[in-house]
């Protein structure tokens, strides 16, 4: 009896020790980026190596994220990190739009919350409407089908924009949380 | 005496065990990545002898909102998807608004830009679709 207890404290302990390790973790991810000569893109005897920034030294001291770049770049724009030009030569004004969509079209998945903040802190109305999206919510087709061959959302999202392996990302609030109509 | 040590050590073993199935499982793997979002871009460069290009997209979005290329420059969301040769970019479009000496260097630096080994597809590096399906299709469905 005693031994069996003695073993599942042992369990205990050591299931323990091994969330607290991955929780710290979590909060300090390790964030490793190749070197434009290791990339597997660069030529490694291009004279553009040694020339060329090495993504560790930009991305490092960028806000974390987990996937993609390894950096939250909506919270690196916010936090005022980066300060990406909104024009060609000066830094002028983006219209900005706070709505949010929410698309119920997702079968056993979470709905879709997609916020326009994020989004026209980048880029402007003109960059998805109406060539990609239609302006009124529910209006156009939209499917993982789709999005996985680079169509609709996929434009930027698995590209530029976080990988469309990141489903929670968007299939981010219940089934319960319907749109506004 | 000898059973309960056993035992013990059985115990002991079993434990060490689920842990490292936890540590495996759970475990940040830390492997290196080479950089999402950059494109490779040979419409034209095999063809006339020189390596094909390699944008980061990393480098640029640090520097400019993305609206700024993809929609005042005209860049459509497609790598591969634009039309643009040496002539267009001295004319002063798509890289050549910046590669002009004045907000960024200019074009006579070749092979800062022309830098992937002769022969490398277009494609967007390391993107979802480039993990998920073998490379092999993914140069078809980047060529269309």
């Amino acid at each position: 009896m005693r031994r069996a207890v003695n073993s599942v404290l042992l369990i205990t302990l050591i299931t323990g020790l091994s969330f607290s390790y991955i929780s710290i973790a979590e909060q300090q991810p390790v964030r490793k980026w190749k070197p434009i000569k290791d990339d597997g893109i660069h030529d490694p005897a291009s004279s553009a190596i040694g020339v060329l920034q090495n993504p560790a030294e930009a991305l490092s001291v960028l806000p974390p994220d987990t996937a993609g770049n390894q950096v939250n770049w909506v919270k690196a724009l916010r936090d005022g990190h980066i300060k990406p030009r909104t024009h060609l030569n000066k830094q002028g004004k983006l219209e900005r739009l706070d709505t949010d969509i929410i698309m119920e079209d997702t079968l056993e998945m979470p709905n879709v919350l997609f916020p326009h903040r994020a989004h026209t802190e980048w880029m402007d109305c003109a960059s998805c409407h109406d060539h990609i999206f239609k302006s009124k919510a529910g209006a156009t087709p939209v499917s993982m089908f789709d999005i996985l061959q680079g169509k609709y959302c996929g434009r930027c999202h698995g590209a530029v924009s976080f990988p469309l392996t990141e489903c929670d990302r968007c299939h981010s609030v219940g089934k319960k949380r319907k749109a506004s109509k | 005496m000898n059973k309960q040590k056993n035992r013990l050590i059985d115990h002991i073993k079993y434990s060490v065990m689920i842990a490292a199935l936890l540590v495996i499982t759970f475990a940040p793997t830390g492997q290196v990545k080479a950089e999402f979002g950059d494109v490779v871009i040979n419409n034209y460069s095999d063809k006339a002898g020189m390596p094909p290009v390699v944008f980061p997209h990393w480098f640029h979005r640090i520097r400019f909102r993305c609206k700024v290329c993809h929609g005042d420059l005209g860049f459509e969301f497609k790598a591969g998807g634009n039309d643009i040769n040496m002539v267009k970019i001295i004319d002063g479009q798509y890289c050549g608004a910046c590669h002009n000496g004045e907000i960024a260097w200019s074009i006579e630096n070749c092979n800062i830009c022309h830098s992937a080994p002769v022969g490398t597809p277009t494609q967007v590096h390391e993107s979802t679709l480039q993990k998920l399906i073998k490379p092999d299709q993914n140069k078809t469905e980047d060529k269309k």
